[in-house]
């Protein structure tokens, strides 16, 4: 028999186990605020191929030819997001290193699987549809598969993620319903709400 | 009232042993390799502790090969699920009793 301490130690320790085998916790709040800094970069030098000296908004282009215009937004778009990921592996790392966690487990596995799904299927229907010439699809579909994908993910990871996942599919929905605002609403989408949530993120658990 | 001591389940008293059920319950399957990465124990204080509960039959073990490299998969039994319950369950009645 033990003693009564013991027994609430095995308790911590069983909770602290059923969390850390489906949890990925080694997310840092730093990356996400990070990521919106670099979106809001990207959006602001989308502005200025777009739209500038115009207001954000519309459809009317400047002078330079569009596909020129469209090749250098997805270049942009591309570099955001490949800034973002080495940003967000960078540092997973370093707080995986603090947490004495691997941050190749079982649990990082299944998020990135469910985290790929909707993103590969929303990536390439985003893809077809340019080919297509739907260019208004782009920030909606953007927006909502992503939240798609974050609200998926979200049972290996924090609870807080699908809060953002929810978050971001209003805005996509919204996005669609109002037409040539689409560079506004995917600045808030992927600059303000990452940085408000890697704010939120780094005071509840990276201190 | 019956002492809750007594529900207490003996094979499962190690935290080693609670913490591998309280994996195999949350999870449908987990391998060896992950297990022990996880808990940060040593190999062979993992096995001996899964070679007992195997023996109690409240795990599963399924070994497959990919690459040459074994690869152990362990399962929580239906009859180890719900020993592992009710162990849990006589820790909190102990715990309650405490507080009182």
């Amino acid at each position: 028999m033990k003693e009564i301490p013991e027994y609430e130690k095995d308790l911590a320790s069983i909770r602290l186990m059923m969390e850390r085998s489906v949890k990925f916790v080694s997310l840092s709040g730093l990356s996400g605020v990070l990521a919106g800094i670099y979106a809001l970069v990207g959006a602001t030098l989308a502005y200025w191929l777009m739209y500038y000296p115009k207001p954000p908004f519309g459809f009317e282009f400047n002078d330079a030819p569009q596909s020129v215009t469209i090749f250098y937004l997805i270049v942009l778009a591309g570099t955001v997001l490949a800034a973002s990921l080495l940003t967000g592996y960078a540092l997973s790392l370093q707080k995986a290193k603090k947490l004495s966690v691997s941050i190749w487990s079982k649990a990082s596995q299944q998020l990135l699987i469910d985290l790929a799904i909707p993103l590969v299927a929303g990536g390439l229907l985003i893809i077809i549809l340019m080919w297509r010439g739907y260019f208004g699809i782009v920030a909606p579909a953007s927006l909502i598969f992503y939240g798609l994908a974050l609200a998926h993910a979200s049972r290996n990871t924090y609870k807080e993620v699908q809060y953002l996942g929810f978050f971001e599919i209003a805005l996509g929905l919204l996005c669609a319903l109002l037409p040539g605002y689409g560079l506004l609403f995917w600045a808030i989408g992927f600059g303000v709400l990452h940085i408000v949530y890697g704010i939120l993120m780094h005071y509840r658990y990276d201190q | 009232m019956k002492n809750p001591f007594d529900n207490l389940d003996k094979s499962l008293e190690h935290r080693v042993r609670l913490q591998i059920m309280s994996v195999l319950v949350t999870n449908d399957s987990y391998d060896f390799n992950s297990l022990k990465e996880l808990m940060g124990v040593t190999d062979g204080n993992l096995a001996t502790h899964m070679k007992a509960l195997e023996k109690e039959k409240y795990i599963s073990v399924t070994k497959t090969f990919t690459d040459r490299k074994p690869n152990t998969k362990y399962k929580a039994t239906e009859r180890g699920r719900t020993s592992f319950r009710k162990h849990l369950e006589a820790m909190e009645e102990i715990l309650k009793q405490q507080k009182k």
